[in-house]
């Protein structure tokens, strides 16, 4: 149907391949000064999170554990969208107004840092426990086997999954436009509602996702290459 | 040098170690042996303090750490730095060169700078042979120059006594000389050392005394030659004929 009249139609091609042209520049726009910006803020605040939960949760003191344990399951356990409705539209209740943008970084950090946090105590718990000792043996603390010995190679394990986080978040970040985040999504949609074209809009917004995710994955092949210089296969 | 009172180890309600005394002399080699499951590792551990004794005393030189009363994890580090532990399984760090997997020790703990620690690191690599090795990783290693490097990286931290914990056993039969090479040219050189190892063409050769573990507890001891030729405790009769 919508294939047909397209080409039924020659004025109407020419107005959707001008839509098309039109909102590109918006939508990128949006795309690199916040969809990009928004993934990498949080994915970074998230990833500090995330290794202090794990460390939380591997230490020996119980009530740190149990901090961890909740925070992890009450992220977990709750929709990411519940979660950022919470933050700014359910604050102001109680006196704590975040404009926007804040309230997006907060709960996608507060997000990833849960999510994250699981990868990086599973990958923790996957080293050996010879290496532990192997740097205690030369004389390491427990902080000095952490740094030195243990996370780098942790890192090299947790490279494929956190890039899987990273990519869900880059799509994820679309649920700011919930809370008024002007990020790619939300022009699509503020476009598509002047022209009523919300097929083309959505799916040329899809593409770019779709792009941004492409360039992401080989960025992950070479750091997976350059973490197993040291690994035989 | 090292003298042990009175060690013991339980995990939970597994007493393991049941009372070690022993006193090695500077410079004397001490192999241990005894059937699979009497303590030997655990007791290595425990002079490494990898685990905490339950209870007894050891010093090493001057330094001397009291189980039977609280220690501090500073006190650990302290003590632990008299001594160096070679693994069975070598242990070496994958992500590091050999060369680096022995200046770690010195650079990162003893704080030495870079340069200083690559120099004796090389100097430790020539010793154990591996002069042309350096840059390589323990995946391109094999099994008995990955375990010379465990021995380098642990003689970087200059300690006072060597543990080894049946270095060979996990290597092919025709890389375990190579190790034992290494192994004797530091007794030579006086190295204090105390060996769990069942090569007993090792401990024949370059051992002062040989220590027998059955149990958690030392059976007998002597010089190589009394304990192989003529054992006085049954057990050991019966543990040398089995693996003779
Ligand atoms: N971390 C641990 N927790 C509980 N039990 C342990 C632990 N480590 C060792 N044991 C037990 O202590 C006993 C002695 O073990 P150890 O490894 O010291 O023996 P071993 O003489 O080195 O034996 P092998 O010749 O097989 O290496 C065994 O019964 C073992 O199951
Ligand atoms: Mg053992």
């Amino acid at each position: 149907m919508y294939l047909n009249s397209i080409f039924a139609d020659p004025d109407r091609t020419a107005r959707l391949i001008d839509i098309a042209q039109s909102s590109l520049e918006p939508l990128l726009k949006g795309a690199i000064f916040y969809t990009i910006p928004l993934t990498l803020i949080t994915f970074v605040c998230g990833i500090i999170l995330a290794v202090l939960t794990a460390l939380a949760r591997i230490s020996h003191i119980k009530l740190l554990q149990m901090i961890a344990r909740i925070y992890v399951s009450a992220i977990r356990g709750t929709p990411l969208l519940v979660q950022l409705f919470i933050l700014f539209y359910g604050l102001p209740t109680v006196g704590i107004t975040l404009d926007p943008w804040p309230s997006a970084i907060i709960g996608f950090s507060l997000n990833i840092g849960a999510y994250a946090s699981e990868i990086i105590r599973a990958s923790i718990l996957s080293i050996p426990k010879g290496q532990w000792e192997a740097g205690y043996s030369i004389g390491m603390s427990y902080r000095q086997a952490l740094t030195r010995i243990v996370l780098p190679q942790a890192t090299r394990v947790s490279i494929p999954p956190l890039s899987n986080t990273f990519i869900s978040l880059v799509k994820d970040t679309s649920l700011a436009s919930l809370i008024l985040v002007t990020e790619m999504f939300r022009r699509a949609q503020e476009i598509a509602t002047t022209n009523y074209e919300f097929l083309l809009l959505y799916t040329e917004a899809a593409l770019i996702y779709w792009v941004i995710c492409f360039l992401l994955s080989l960025v992950q092949g070479r750091l997976e290459m350059r973490f197993d210089r040291y690994v035989s296969r | 040098m090292i003298s042990i009172k009175g060690l013991t180890k339980s995990f939970d309600s597994l007493e393991v170690l049941k009372g070690i005394d022993l006193e090695v002399g500077k410079g004397k080699v001490v192999v241990v042996i005894g059937p699979s499951g009497s303590g030997k590792t655990t007791f290595l551990r425990c002079v490494n303090i990898l685990e905490t004794p339950t209870d007894g005393k050891i010093s090493i030189g001057e330094q001397e750490i009291d189980f039977s009363r609280k220690v501090s994890s500073r006190q650990i580090s302290s003590f632990r730095r008299l001594t160096g532990m070679v693994f069975q399984s070598y242990n070496l760090f994958p992500h590091m060169t050999a060369i680096e997997n022995v200046m770690e020790g010195p650079v990162t703990v003893k704080k030495e700078a870079k340069q200083k620690a690559a120099e004796k690191a090389e100097y430790f690599l020539s010793k154990v042979g591996l002069a042309d090795k350096m840059k390589h990783y323990p995946f391109q290693l094999s099994g008995g120059q990955q375990q010379r490097v465990g021995i380098a990286r642990a003689l970087a931290m200059e300690p006072q006594v060597m543990l080894f914990d049946e270095p060979t056993s996990a290597l092919d039969p025709e890389l375990v000389g190579e190790v034992l090479k290494v192994m004797k040219d530091l007794a030579t050189e006086g190295m204090t050392m105390m060996v769990v190892t069942h090569e007993m063409r090792f401990a024949e050769e370059a051992a002062d005394e040989v220590i027998f573990m059955a149990d958690g507890l030392i059976i007998e001891r002597g010089k190589p030659e009394e304990i192989f030729s003529q054992p006085k405790a049954e057990r050991t009769r019966q543990f040398l004929r089995l693996i003779q």
